[in-house]
C-alpha cells in the first residue's frame, strides 16, 4: 500500500478513537466543563498533561532544531522539563487545595482585587490565543504535505474534530481524548527512533544509541559528528555557539514560563486531592521525559544520517525524497561553484544547500526509508500533538470569558446552565477564532513564541509564588510587579524583533541576553518591584492571610497552636 | 509556634534542598560547568559529561526529584495530620 492510503488509514482510526472518547466522556455541569468534576486520577492527568504539553512544535520541530543547534537545543530540553519541579513544589498542590476554576480567579480573590483578575484575564487569552493559531496551522501543514489537501481544509478539518469534543465535553472530554492522543503521539514518536537506533547505532534503545557507535566503523557517533562538523566548518555539534549567560537565562525564561501557562496549570485543578496533583505532575514530566529524551537523540541520529547522504556528493544520485522536497521549497541547492557537487558547509559564501529544520522529523521514516505505514503514523501523531495542545488552550480562553468575565465580572446572577451554554458558546467562538488564525496567520505567529513565554514568566509565576509563599503581598504590589515585568519584557522583545529587527545581535542585547531569555530579566524585574511596592502601601485584609494558611496545608489544621 | 507554621517550614526545608539539585543538575552540570565537565567521559559512550547532562542527565533528574517531594509530602502530611480524606 503507498504512503498515502496509509496515512488515511492511521488518521482515520485515530479520529474515529478521539470521536468516541469524546460521546463517551460529555459534560454535564460547568465543574465537569471546567475541571472535569475533579475526578481525574493523577496517572490520566499525568498523560493528559503530557499531551496538553507537547504541541506540534515539540513534535514536529524539536528534533530538527536541535540537529541544527547542537548543545545549543539543550535550552529547549531543559527549559520545557524543568518547569514541571517549579509547578509540582511551587505551584500545582496549593493552587489545586484552593480549589479555583481558572488561573485568574485565583489571582482576583488572593489579591482582593477586580483589576488583578482581569489583567490576568488579559494574560491568558494572549498567550492561549498566540499558542493555538500555530497549533492549527501546524494541523493545516500535517494535511497538507500527508493528504495533499489545501492548508485551508485541513484547517477546518482540524477545527472540526477540535469543536466536537471541546465545545460537547468541555474539560472532561478534553481530558480523555488527550489521554488517547498521547498514546498516538508517543508511539508515533518512538517507532521511527527505534527503527533509527537499531539502523545507526545497532541498540533498540534511542536514548543508549544516542552515545552509541556506528557499528560498522566502532567510532562514536557524536565523534563522528564532531569530525565533520568541524572538517565542513561548522561549530562542533556538543559545542555551543550561543554565549553561556545567553543559554542560561533562555533556559530560565522557557522553564518558568511553562510553569506559568495557564493550559498547563488549569490541568491540576482536575484531580482529587493535593496529593494527587502532586504526584500527578510526576507523571506528566515521566511522559514529557520519553519524548524529551528521545528528540535529542533523533536529532543526531538525522544529522549523521544527513551528513553522510548529501555533504559533498553529487546532486545527480540524490535519493527520491530529496527532490520530493525540494518540490516543497524546504531544500533548496543552488550549484554556486558549478561541480555538480554539493557543499554544504559551515562558511555562508560557499554553502549551497539550506534545509528547513521542520522536515528532520517528518522526512526521517522517508530518508531512512522505513515502511509507509511509519510515514502514516507520523502524520497521525503530528495531528494528535497539535490538536490535544489546541484543545487545551481553547479551554483556558473559553474559562476566562464564561467564568471569569462573564460570572465574575459582569453577570454574578447567571444560572448553572446558563453558564455552561456561555462556556459551550465561547469555546466555540475561540475555535472558530483560531482557525481563522491558522488559515491567516498574521506574520508575527512564529516570532511571538517567545513573547509567550516571556509573559507568563514575568506576570503569573511570581504573582502565584508571592500568593503562596508570602502572606503580606499585597494587591498593590501584585499588580505593578505584573504591570512591570509584562511591560518590560514586551518593550525588549518588540523592539529587537520588530522595531529595529537590524539590531537584534549579541552586541546591543543588554549583557548578551537575547529577546528569548529576556523573560527572566521580566521575572526579576516582577518580584523587586512586587516587593517594594508592597513596603509602603496597606498590608492585605486578615482574611487573605487566613485564606494564605488554609492554601499551604493540604487538608484543614487547627488554627493557632 | 504553631502547627501551620511547622509543617510549612519543613515543607520549605525540602524545596531548599530538592530545588537544590535541580538546580545544580542543569544550570550548573549542563551550563556553567559544562565545558568543565566535557573533559570527562561516560565510560563505554560517546557522551561527554556536560553534554549529557544539558541533553539527558538533568532530565532524568527532574523526574527523580517530583517523585521524592510527592513521597516526602505524603510524609509530612500523615505526620502532621493534613492529609485529605
Amino acid at each position: 500500500m503507498d504512503v498515502r492510503l496509509w496515512t488515511f488509514i492511521m488518521v482515520g482510526i485515530s479520529f474515529a478513537l478521539y470521536i468516541g472518547v469524546a460521546i463517551w466522556s460529555r459534560a454535564s455541569s460547568t465543574r465537569d466543563f471546567y475541571v472535569a468534576g475533579t475526578g481525574v486520577s493523577p496517572l490520566a492527568n499525568g498523560m493528559a498533561t503530557a499531551a496538553d504539553w507537547m504541541s506540534a512544535a515539540s513534535f514536529i520541530s524539536m528534533a530538527g532544531l536541535i540537529s541544527f543547534m547542537g548543545y545549543d537545543g539543550s535550552v529547549y530540553l531543559m527549559g520545557w522539563t524543568g518547569g514541571y519541579v517549579l509547578l509540582a513544589m511551587l505551584l500545582a498542590p496549593y493552587l489545586r487545595k484552593f480549589g479555583a476554576y481558572t488561573v485568574p480567579e485565583f489571582v482576583g480573590q488572593r489579591y482582593y482585587s477586580q483589576v488583578a483578575r482581569v489583567v490576568a484575564v488579559a494574560c491568558a487569552i494572549f498567550v492561549s490565543f498566540t499558542y493555538v493559531s500555530g497549533q492549527m496551522r501546524g494541523v493545516g501543514i500535517v494535511f497538507s504535505r500527508f493528504l495533499e489537501v489545501d492548508v485551508t481544509v485541513g484547517v477546518v478539518i482540524g477545527m472540526g474534530i477540535v469543536f466536537f469534543y471541546a465545545v460537547l465535553g468541555g474539560m472532561k472530554g478534553i481530558t480523555y481524548t488527550q489521554v488517547a492522543q498521547y498514546c498516538v503521539l508517543i508511539f508515533a514518536y518512538m517507532v521511527p527512533a527505534v527503527f533509527l537506533a537499531i539502523m545507526l547505532s545497532g541498540t533498540f534503545i534511542p536514548q543508549l544509541g544516542f552515545g552509541g557507535a556506528d557499528p560498522a566503523s566502532g567510532v562514536f557517533l557524536l565523534d563522528k559528528l564532531d569530525g565533520l562538523h568541524r572538517e565542513l566548518g561548522f561549530t562542533p555539534y556538543t559545542d555551543g555557539t550561543k554565549s553561556m549567560i545567553d543559554v542560561f537565562f533562555i533556559t530560565a525564561a522557557l522553564m518558568v514560563g511553562t510553569a506559568g501557562l495557564p493550559h498547563v496549570i488549569i490541568r491540576f485543578y482536575t484531580v482529587p486531592r493535593v496529593r494527587d496533583a502532586r504526584i500527578s505532575v510526576g507523571w506528566a514530566l515521566l511522559f514529557i521525559a520519553i519524548l524529551y529524551t528521545t528528540a535529542p537523540a533523533v536529532a543526531v541520529f538525522a544529522r549523521a544520517n544527513l551528513l553522510d547522504t548529501v555533504a559533498g556528493q553529487p546532486y545527480e544520485e540524490m535519493p527520491e525524497w530529496f527532490s520530493k522536497w525540494e518540490d516543497t521549497g524546504l531544500i533548496t541547492y543552488e550549484d554556486r561553484n558549478g561541480d555538480g557537487n554539493i557543499q554544504y558547509v559551515g562558511d555562508a559564501a560557499e554553502n549551497e544547500l539550506t534545509i528547513d529544520r521542520d522536515i528532520m522529523v517528518l522526512a526521517n521514516p522517508e530518508i531512512s526509508r522505513l515502511p509507509n505505514w511509519v510515514v502514516g503514523l507520523v502524520a497521525a501523531g503530528g495531528l494528535a500533538a497539535a490538536l490535544s495542545t489546541a484543545a487545551g488552550l481553547l479551554l483556558v480562553i473559553s474559562s476566562a470569558i464564561s467564568h471569569d468575565l462573564l460570572k465574575r465580572a459582569l453577570k454574578p446572577d447567571i444560572s448553572e446552565r446558563g453558564e455552561l451554554l456561555a462556556a459551550r458558546i465561547s469555546a466555540a467562538f475561540a475555535v472558530l477564532v483560531a482557525g481563522l488564525l491558522g488559515i491567516n496567520p498574521p506574520g508575527f505567529v512564529a516570532q511571538t513564541v517567545a513573547f509567550a513565554f516571556g509573559l507568563a514568566a514575568s506576570s503569573f509565576f511570581p504573582v502565584i509564588i508571592l500568593g503562596t509563599f508570602t502572606r503580606t503581598m499585597n494587591r498593590e504590589g501584585a499588580i505593578a510587579g505584573m504591570v512591570s515585568g509584562i511591560t518590560f519584557t514586551a518593550a525588549y522583545i518588540i523592539y529587537f524583533r520588530f522595531v529595529n529587527p537590524a539590531a537584534d545581535s549579541p552586541e546591543n542585547w543588554w549583557f548578551g541576553i537575547s529577546p528569548e531569555g529576556i523573560g527572566t530579566v521580566g521575572m526579576l524585574l516582577n518580584f523587586v518591584v512586587a516587593f517594594t511596592v508592597s513596603r509602603f502601601t496597606p498590608s492585605p485584609p486578615a482574611s487573605v492571610r487566613e485564606l494564605v494558611d488554609r492554601i499551604r496545608v493540604p487538608g484543614t489544621i487547627e488554627p493557632g497552636g | 509556634m504553631s502547627d501551620t507554621n511547622a509543617y510549612w517550614s519543613r515543607n520549605l526545608r525540602y524545596l531548599g534542598i530538592l530545588l537544590s539539585i535541580w538546580f545544580v543538575v542543569s544550570y550548573g552540570f549542563g551550563i556553567l560547568f559544562a565545558d568543565a565537565l566535557n573533559a570527562i567521559r561516560i565510560p563505554g559512550t560517546g557522551f561527554k559529561l556536560g553534554f549529557w547532562f544539558a541533553q539527558q542527565g538533568s532530565i532524568y533528574v527532574f523526574v527523580v526529584l517530583i517523585f521524592v517531594y510527592a513521597r516526602l509530602m505524603n510524609r509530612l502530611d500523615g505526620e502532621f495530620g493534613v492529609a485529605e480524606e
